[in-house]
């Protein structure tokens, strides 16, 4: 049998494992596996400026893929570093593995130098954390790490390896693990039959249904069977802002996204809705609005994995526990089997009342002579793009416009921080899904605010050249933020406004990357086309857009679904 | 309402900490906790007692227990019949002439006196934590109490239904 170290052994189970790539940041406390990486030539790592912004490139490279994102950093500051990565993933259920360094394992305890408690300090954003005391421990911890990341509901998985267990010194025999079983983890995979044909039975027998479909669609590659369902049935689908591509954006059943910014037809849907099936989704407090005024006159039905996403926030009449795909594939085989339909009158009256809403046509927005609007901004991109680019987004306003702007084709084209909402995950983001599809436009569609946390990554497109386009709504201002304080805060702007922004065209350029300032609409679609048509480099364009602008429809707290501001002036409840 | 869960899980360095950081991670409320390997070495056996509020909370939180990787079994054992104890030592300080009353106290109780010194007390009961309380209730009224201990419930289910790997 084959002798490695420790150190060798992490290398060596990364690449029985099929990883080529993983990000991550040299330290005293990895130096070893740092070193049996420079040896290994199936392996390419990416070298970060900041640790989180490696977790969310392996988050991103894992969400557009659907492979495990990997991670590699040292103790201390390195670990604790990666932290808001973490739990960025774990909120959106993505499968990583963050492999971090630790101080000897005789150190532990000591507060040595650069010692955190890792598994301690990720305890609660993790899925599961190992810390191998001996190098011995390594293949295994790696093996179970891979496969709890990715199966049931997938999650990030930390390992933490002291120094003195990765010591190039000491051999062992080394095998990787072929299979592996836990006595403790058996997620459900296939639905239960009768849950099944009583689920098909309602959903034949509802007069409005509402297909509901979130995040855990796109994580388990169920589109095929969604589409099929809604078409077979012609039932309206709405997605989350997890869920955008899971169901064609530019589908005639597709009414949009749900939620706080969601459309008009979709939240009066839901509101008015017999049937509410939810598909991967998790009734988060984005979408439900006040829980005790949730759709009212509807039956509620959802499919998840996860047991504990069940009745957590609303209760679910019908439950069933299993991987979409495999449920979603089975109540199509009985829906053959039994030959059966739902009325399709009922239904296209239900239509009838949705395509009313719709006419309401709440996205559409008034365009000014002095100023480029946000959704032209989207608009354009989405029409140069041609609809088939990755799109990235950090967290705000450009966050919603681009999830109502851009109707995503595709599932895995739309990357955003959806459950914990992290400002700075754009670009890291962007670099992460470049690397996986290079063939790709890849844009981050991002602000003022959230392109500042991690903007050091232009130096890491430029170390690798990784050219990504950087669409940046500037409004010189933390515009959401500034939407709240306006509308609830008398207006009263603490801390929203930023004085001091950097003139972007020359930070891109002190990168070697490629600037370009947007002021005038007709320079808007040029200068995309322009990013999109140079196919090497890191074009960052930054556009200035209307300050006061907000994102509309928007939910009304304590309100139900169905109530929403519609524009400065107009809500649904005056 | 007060429930009590049985939990079975590996025996691994960690897993505690996972089963306390859920609690408060989830705002959930530990009224006591016990902990001990089993006669497979490889699992522990975890009873933990909870005030909930209602049957939800409870279910949603069996869940989230069951969810944990290190995790086999979860079940709760005041919906259907059950034994449960908890151990207690008390010291106390025997007042003017209420030796001999504290003796026949514990003798009701059916506890025992571990330890004496001239002044004071060692007593070992065990039962429901109510006949614990109860007891102490007792003995506040002719002693004065110098320090408790308690074990924390451990329970199990009467009859057939058992908690296995």
């Amino acid at each position: 049998m084959e002798m490695l170290s420790g150190a060798e052994m992490v290398v060596r189970s990364l690449q029985d494992e099929g990883i080529e790539h993983i990000f991550g940041y040299p330290g005293g406390s990895v130096l070893d596996i740092y070193d049996a990486i420079f040896q290994c030539s199936d392996i390419e790592h990416f070298l970060v400026r900041h640790e989180q912004a490696a977790v969310h490139m392996a988050d991103a490279y894992s969400r557009c893929t659907g492979k495990v994102g990997t991670v590699l950093v040292t103790a201390g500051p390195g670990a604790t570093n990666c932290i808001t990565g973490i739990a960025t993933a774990y909120m959106d259920s993505i499968p990583l593995v963050v492999i971090s360094g630790q101080v000897p394992t005789n150190w532990i305890g000591d507060d040595a130098f650069q010692e955190a408690d890792m598994i301690g300090v990720s305890r609660p954003v993790v899925k599961h954390s190992f810390l191998c005391r001996t190098a011995q421990e390594i293949p295994m911890a790696i093996k179970k790490a891979f496969y709890l990341a990715s199966t049931g509901r997938p999650g990030p998985v930390v390992i933490d390896l002291p120094k003195d267990v990765q010591n190039p010194l000491l051999k062992f025999p080394y095998e990787y693990p072929k299979s592996i079983e836990l006595r403790s983890y058996n997620p459900t995979l296939r639905g239960h039959k009768g849950q099944i044909k009583r689920a098909l039975t309602a959903l034949l027998a509802a007069k409005k249904p509402v297909l509901y479909v979130g995040g855990g669609a796109i994580i388990s590659n169920a589109s095929k069977q969604i589409i099929e369902l809604a078409e077979r049935l012609n039932l309206p689908v709405t997605n989350t802002l997890m869920g955008l591509g899971a169901f064609p954006g530019q589908h005639k059943q597709n009414i949009g996204m749900l939620g706080m910014h969601g459309t008009y037809q979709a939240n009066r849907s839901m509101h008015n809705a017999d049937l509410i099936f939810s598909i991967g989704a998790r009734f988060d407090d984005r979408v439900t609005n006040n829980v005790d005024k949730f759709c009212p006159n509807a039956k509620i039905m959802q499919i998840d994995i996860d047991p504990t996403s069940i009745s957590k926030n609303i209760h679910v009449d019908l439950p069933i526990v299993g991987s979409i795909e495999i449920v979603l594939q089975q109540m199509l085989v009985l829906l053959d089997e039994t030959q059966a339909s739902n009325d399709s009158e009922k239904i296209n009256l239900w239509w009838d009342q949705i395509n009313e809403w719709r006419a309401k046509k709440c996205l559409a927005y008034k365009t000014s002579e002095t100023y480029i609007k946000p959704q032209q901004v989207i608009e354009s991109l989405y029409k140069v793009t041609n609809g088939d680019a990755i799109i990235t987004s950090d967290v705000g306003q450009h966050q919603m416009f681009a999830a109502n702007y851009y109707p995503f084709k595709e599932p895995r084209q739309w990357i955003n921080s959806g459950g914990l909402g992290t400002m700075g995950f754009g670009l890291p983001a962007a670099i992460g899904c470049k690397i996986a599809h290079p063939e790709k436009t890849v844009c981050c569609v991002t602000g003022d605010g959230s392109i500042q946390m991690n903007i050091q990554e232009l130096s890491t497109c430029m170390q690798y050249k990784i050219p990504v386009i950087i669409v940046l709504l500037n409004n010189r201002s933390l515009g959401m933020v500034k939407q709240w304080q306006k509308m609830f805060y008398g207006g009263r702007q603490s801390h929203s406004y930023m004085d001091s922004v950097p003139d972007f065209v020359k930070l891109a350029e002190a990168y070697n990357h490629i600037g370009i300032k947007v002021d005038k609409i007709e320079e808007l679609e040029p200068a995309l086309l322009r990013a999109v048509e140079l196919k090497d480099r890191v074009v960052f364009i930054d556009i200035a857009i209307d300050p006061e602008e907000h994102v509309y429809p928007m939910q009304i707290k304590f309100g139900s679904m169905e109530d929403m501001y519609l524009s400065k002036t107009e809500r649904t409840d005056a | 309402m007060r429930s009590i869960i049985s939990v079975l899980l590996e025996n691994e360095s960690g897993a505690l900490s996972r089963v306390v950081g859920l609690f408060s991670q989830r705002g959930y409320n530990i009224e006591s906790l016990t902990v001990s390997p089993t006669n497979d070495k490889t699992l522990s056996r975890m009873t933990i007692t909870t005030e909930v509020t209602d049957v939800e909370t409870l279910e949603q939180m069996m869940k989230q227990l069951h969810k944990l990787v290190d995790v086999l079994r979860v079940t709760e054992l005041t919906e259907g019949p059950h034994v449960e104890r908890e151990l207690m030592l008390v010291k106390v300080r025997t007042l003017n002439g209420t030796r001999e009353e504290v003796k026949r106290c514990v003798d009701i109780y059916r506890g025992q006196i571990v330890d004496i010194t001239q002044h004071l007390y060692t007593i070992q009961l065990s039962g429901t934590c109510f006949k614990l309380d109860a007891f102490v209730t007792t003995l506040e009224e002719t002693s004065e109490i110098v320090e408790v201990v308690r074990s924390g419930v451990c329970g199990i289910a009467r009859g057939e239904k058992a908690l296995r790997g």
